[in-house]
């Protein structure tokens, strides 16, 4: 059997082992150019194309799953559902001219004191498409991308609070990174007493944590964390989690603090993207490194 | 032996065409991409990665690691992941095929499945390990992947074999 069949590989190009070790070498290349410099995202998104149909084929059988299941619903349970809808719309409605009182008043005493106020461009809404797909991984695919002018770094939240950021965006489709991935950082603020930290993701779907907070600062139990503004990437004010656990064990400096997401980071299938912040104003740089300029500008004038 | 011969002959005259070869491995990527959460995430075969293998021990000239690599490509783009991860973990899972190829008929499927299990458990190890250097975290459960693929492994050879001595018989008729 062995001589009917022999071992053919090697009358074609080169020896098994010297490919293998050719791709491996390969492999490695592309997980170092990848990271480190990040410039393989065009080649990405070119490669995305050839999966893209299989993807969205991937999608159907649950849709029409859903499908499925809503017209199963009975007609009481849609009706009921509807009335129950249109009372909460009137109740928004009410919120919402109160709120665009508030935003003409707002924009009058800033105009006052002269302060820059960003007028809100229209939000797009946008539907999950699947979930993270990698279990190390707390990231959700939207069916939002280029076609729809989504940016990286735009933020994604629901009705309910912050959900995560775009990281990424394909021509029909954008990554989103949610606060729980491990990744993710999200100035906050303390909505009781402003006070300011970060609240990072753990990679576990139902937690977040605040690490680097001292064990004196004044935070409790069921306070509500707010995103601060501070950096110009999430606006002022969106709700973002709750503390559960405060746990201020003396032998460290600082506070072990656990969190739970407001938003429906894993349930939620429609999320709203809010548009692109404008850029503050660059940092001003250290006085530092100028010592070595000023000494060139004398040596050129000299 | 006499039957294997006849059912080898066979095989010899109708080799699986290149188009069912390229649709299983669209199928799989299809069946990689089906919305997985929670416990189906972590229990979910890499039907990519069992199709793979299948096909580099019984079409070597077709599916090498080449093939293997250029897939594995489209799986990290398919699951965000560093590109490279998966070209990696499926190239070197692709030449243990290889290897296992010219003894594959001597052992039989139950024989067969600790070698393949083996291969599977490499794969999954190469993929965390280098998942690990890069985020510094792994998660033991990653690896309950590598039962199913191989369980799914033994499920596409048990039909394949099916298949074959179908149109085996047909033949014959």
């Amino acid at each position: 059997m062995e001589t009917s069949h022999p071992f053919r590989f090697s009358d074609r190009g080169p020896s098994s082992l010297v490919r293998l070790i050719f791709l491996i070498a390969l492999s490695i290349l592309l997980i170092f150019v990848d990271l480190r410099y990040r410039s393989l995202e065009s080649t990405r998104r070119t490669l995305s194309l050839l999966i893209a149909p299989v993807q969205r084929l991937a999608v159907l059988p649950e849709i029409y799953w859903d499908s499925f299941r809503e017209r199963m619903y009975k007609q009481d349970s849609v009706v009921r559902y509807n009335i129950a809808l249109e009372q909460r719309h009137q109740r928004d409605l009410i919120l919402l001219q109160r709120l665009q009182a508030l935003e003409a008043e707002n924009q009058r005493l800033r105009t006052l004191t002269s302060l820059t106020l960003p007028n809100v461009p229209s939000m797009t809404v946008t539907e999950v498409l699947y979930s993270e797909r990698d279990v190390f991984k707390r990231r959700i695919w939207i069916d939002k991308g280029m076609n729809a002018n989504i940016q990286p770094g735009q933020i994604v939240l629901d009705a309910k609070g912050l959900v995560g950021q775009v990281t990424r965006v394909y021509p029909w489709l954008s990554e989103v990174s949610l606060i729980t991935d491990k990744d993710q950082a999200v100035p906050v603020q303390v909505q009781r007493n402003g006070l300011r930290t970060f609240v990072q993701g753990t990679g576990n779907i139902a937690n977040l944590s605040i690490r680097f907070l001292p064990i004196t600062a004044d935070i409790q139990v069921n306070d509500i964390l707010i995103t601060s503004g501070l950096d110009g990437v999430y606006p002022l004010g969106i709700p973002v989690a709750r503390v559960v656990k405060v746990d201020k064990d003396g032998n460290t400096p600082f506070a072990r603090i656990l969190c739970i997401p407001l938003g429906g980071v894993d349930e939620a299938r429609h999320l709203t993207i809010m548009p692109v912040l404008p850029k503050l104003p660059e940092i001003p740089v250290d006085p530092v490194p100028e010592k070595p300029v000023k000494g060139k500008q004398k040596k050129h004038g000299g | 032996m006499v039957d294997d011969l006849d059912y080898r002959k066979a095989e010899l005259h109708k080799p699986t065409s290149r188009t069912v070869i390229i649709l299983t491995l669209l199928l799989a990527l299809f069946f990689n991409a089906l919305p997985w959460q929670g416990i189906g995430l972590i229990l979910r075969p890499d039907a990519l990665a069992v199709m793979l293998l299948y096909w580099s021990m019984n079409r070597p000239s077709y599916i090498g690691m080449g093939v293997a690599w250029i897939a594995g490509l489209l799986a990290d783009v398919g699951d965000a992941s560093v590109l490279g991860q998966h070209a990696l973990a499926y190239t070197i899972m692709a030449y243990g095929g290889l290897l296992l190829h010219r003894r594959l008929h001597m052992f039989h499927l139950h024989q067969q499945v600790p070698q393949i299990f083996g291969l599977f458990f490499l794969s999954y190890a190469i993929y965390a390990f280098t998942h690990w250097q890069i985020n510094q975290i792994t998660m033991w459960w990653y690896f309950l992947g590598c039962f199913t693929s191989t369980l799914m492994w033994a499920l596409v050879n048990v039909l394949a074999q099916y298949l074959k001595q179908r149109r085996a018989d047909r033949d014959n008729a």
